[in-house]
């Protein structure tokens, strides 16, 4: 076990479409994690920021544009990257900082401003470039993916479109509660049919949108919350930021094909069960254990794929899990209670860190009408863009 | 003709009127393939090899999933944002000698409708159209296309 750290104050800026600078949004929701850990800024002694890569210069060194924000008061700062793991990168390294003895209290925080539409690649002509490639020479949009990964299970495990828009009228459900989400309308499965198709067999309203949002935590060493006074604070007691492993067999945005498993040598576990394994093995907890978990719905279709690769049921059995109530709120293990992308829209580097926001509130069992009752222990699962899994695992 | 454009990126299938193939490379210290193609390094972790030769792909495969882009993708695809868009498909093809996943633009005319998981399919020369802001050209691709005589299961 590698030691918890203690989540002193947490805090977010709504989601939506503002049309204001990131840096607002980013200054705003560290104020509301500062005033939620009773914290003068002053008190912060390092500043790690989830960069954006939309956002110009300010955006790459996320970590100094928001202590500039705040005012300089000589935190030390650190800028990450790590598409839309960011988030959990930034938590990663503040965790390091403060169980290595470096800092006692680190502000994270990330915030974006998202353009209209399909993400795009950065400009220029760039053909070393994965991401570049696939639009150019295919047209291959992240809803692409999504959908070939959805109309995969459909074939394999004989998940049906109304399975998949079951998990936006659950998460819809729970986010009309979130005073911070987007979309605060309960959805319909006739709705979700009755929107368009983007990319067969995926229609709109199992898309996530692209958002503006941030979220800020405050993190602190366990025996600086006891000081102050916060006798059981949430604790961060896992941060999995592990990498595939050589050949990756599992079609993944941004490639144009997957490793060749035609090579010598055994072909390793897939990347993304990877994910939460390696959290669990270091929080020394199982998915019998979790009270909730927050996942990476950028579709609907990848939810179901989300609860196989948590352990929460074995593979092909996501859409039963779904249909069984099972991970709904009031069910035996709600995913997304916050909403999920499905009711946020996607804010890139802010994602991963609202997911933790969310254990954060549901296990000091302030979550309002979205609460899991008698919630002790929750996970996050992301993956960033070019191999960056993440997973952070909350208890109290 | 599709020969005689040029290739939307060098190297990475055959020229000409022949057998067309999509083209990668092999380390010739531990057997990997890989597509696109690495000429400078294997990526295998346990392989220090610098020697990659081209090989040709399978030219036949199965379907591992399929889709479409009902909206216009953005630059950098080459489209003519003035002209209506057509929607295409996009396959997702496993190749099984070299137990690796290839995607490309199904041919013109194939629609999901048209796909199944599992079916087989063939690579065939492509054109990717650009639009006025390209100068009106037009660049070489390869397509997937399913092999006639086989039912939609």
């Amino acid at each position: 076990m590698t030691g918890d750290v203690a989540v002193a104050g947490a805090g977010m800026h709504p989601w939506g479409k503002w049309g204001r600078s990131f840096v607002e949004y980013g200054t705003k929701a560290a104020r509301a994690a500062l005033a939620d850990a009773g914290l003068d800024w002053t008190a912060i002694q390092s500043v790690v920021g989830a960069n954006t890569v939309r956002c110009g210069y300010p955006g790459q060194v996320a970590g100094a544009t928001f202590a500039r924000a705040l005012g300089w008061q000589g935190a030390r700062v650190t800028s990450v990257y790590a598409a839309c793991a960011s988030g959990a990168r930034a938590i990663d390294t503040a965790r390091a900082q403060i169980l290595s003895g470096m800092v006692d209290t680190v502000l994270v925080v990330g915030a974006d401003a998202a353009p209209k539409g399909f993400f795009a690649p950065s400009g220029g002509d760039r053909p070393d470039d994965p991401d570049w490639l696939r639009f150019r020479v295919l047209g291959a949009t992240n809803p692409a993916y999504f959908a070939l990964w959805a109309r995969r299970r459909m074939a394999v495990y004989g998940d049906t479109p109304e399975d998949f828009a079951a998990v936006k009228v659950k998460n819809a459900a729970a986010g009309a509660a979130n005073r911070h989400a987007r979309y605060r309308s309960p959805v319909t499965a006739e709705q979700v049919a009755a929107s368009p198709v983007v990319a067969d067999p995926l229609r709109l309203l199992d898309i996530c949108a692209t958002s503006d949002g941030a979220a800020a935590l405050v993190l602190s060493s366990v025996d600086f919350a006891r000081r102050h006074g916060v006798a059981d604070p949430v604790r961060i007691r896992a941060v999995s930021s592990v990498s595939p492993r050589h050949p990756r067999t599992a079609l993944d945005l941004p490639d144009i094909a997957t490793d060749s498993a035609a090579g010598p040598g055994p072909v390793p576990d897939a990347f993304r069960p990877s994910i939460a394994r390696a959290a669990y093995e270091e929080a020394g907890i199982g998915p019998e254990d979790l009270s909730l978990a927050e996942v990476y719905d950028l579709s609907t279709a990848l939810e179901l794929e989300w609860y196989e690769d948590l352990g929460l049921c074995a593979a092909g059995e996501g859409a039963g899990l779904l249909r069984e109530g099972a991970t709904a709120l009031g069910g035996r293990v709600p995913v997304n209670p916050s909403g999920g992308l499905a009711s946020f829209g996607e804010a890139v580097p802010a994602q991963a860190i609202a997911q933790v926001c969310e254990l954060v509130q549901q296990l000091r069992g302030r979550a309002g009408d979205r609460q899991v009752a008698g919630a002790r222990v929750g996970i996050t699962a992301n993956q960033g863009l070019f191999g960056h899994g993440s997973s952070v695992i909350a208890v109290r | 003709m599709a020969s005689a454009r040029t290739p939307v990126v060098a190297g990475w299938f055959t020229s000409g009127d022949g057998d067309f193939r999509l083209l990668g490379t092999r380390c010739r210290g531990c057997g990997a393939v890989y597509f696109p193609r690495e000429d400078t390094y294997c990526r295998a972790p346990g392989c220090a090899s610098e020697e990659l030769a081209e090989v040709a792909l399978s030219r036949r495969g199965r379907v591992w999933s399929y889709t479409d882009g009902r909206y216009r993708p953005p630059a950098p695809y080459p489209s003519d944002p003035a002209a209506e868009w057509e929607p295409y498909t996009l396959i997702a093809v496993e190749l099984a000698a070299e137990r690796m996943v290839v995607l490309g633009q199904g041919a013109p005319g194939v629609t999901v409708a048209d796909l199944a998981v599992g079916m087989e399919v063939e690579v065939v020369p492509g054109v990717l159209d650009g639009g006025a802001e390209e100068g009106g050209a037009s660049w070489a691709t390869w397509n997937w296309r399913p092999v006639p005589g086989q039912a939609r299961s």
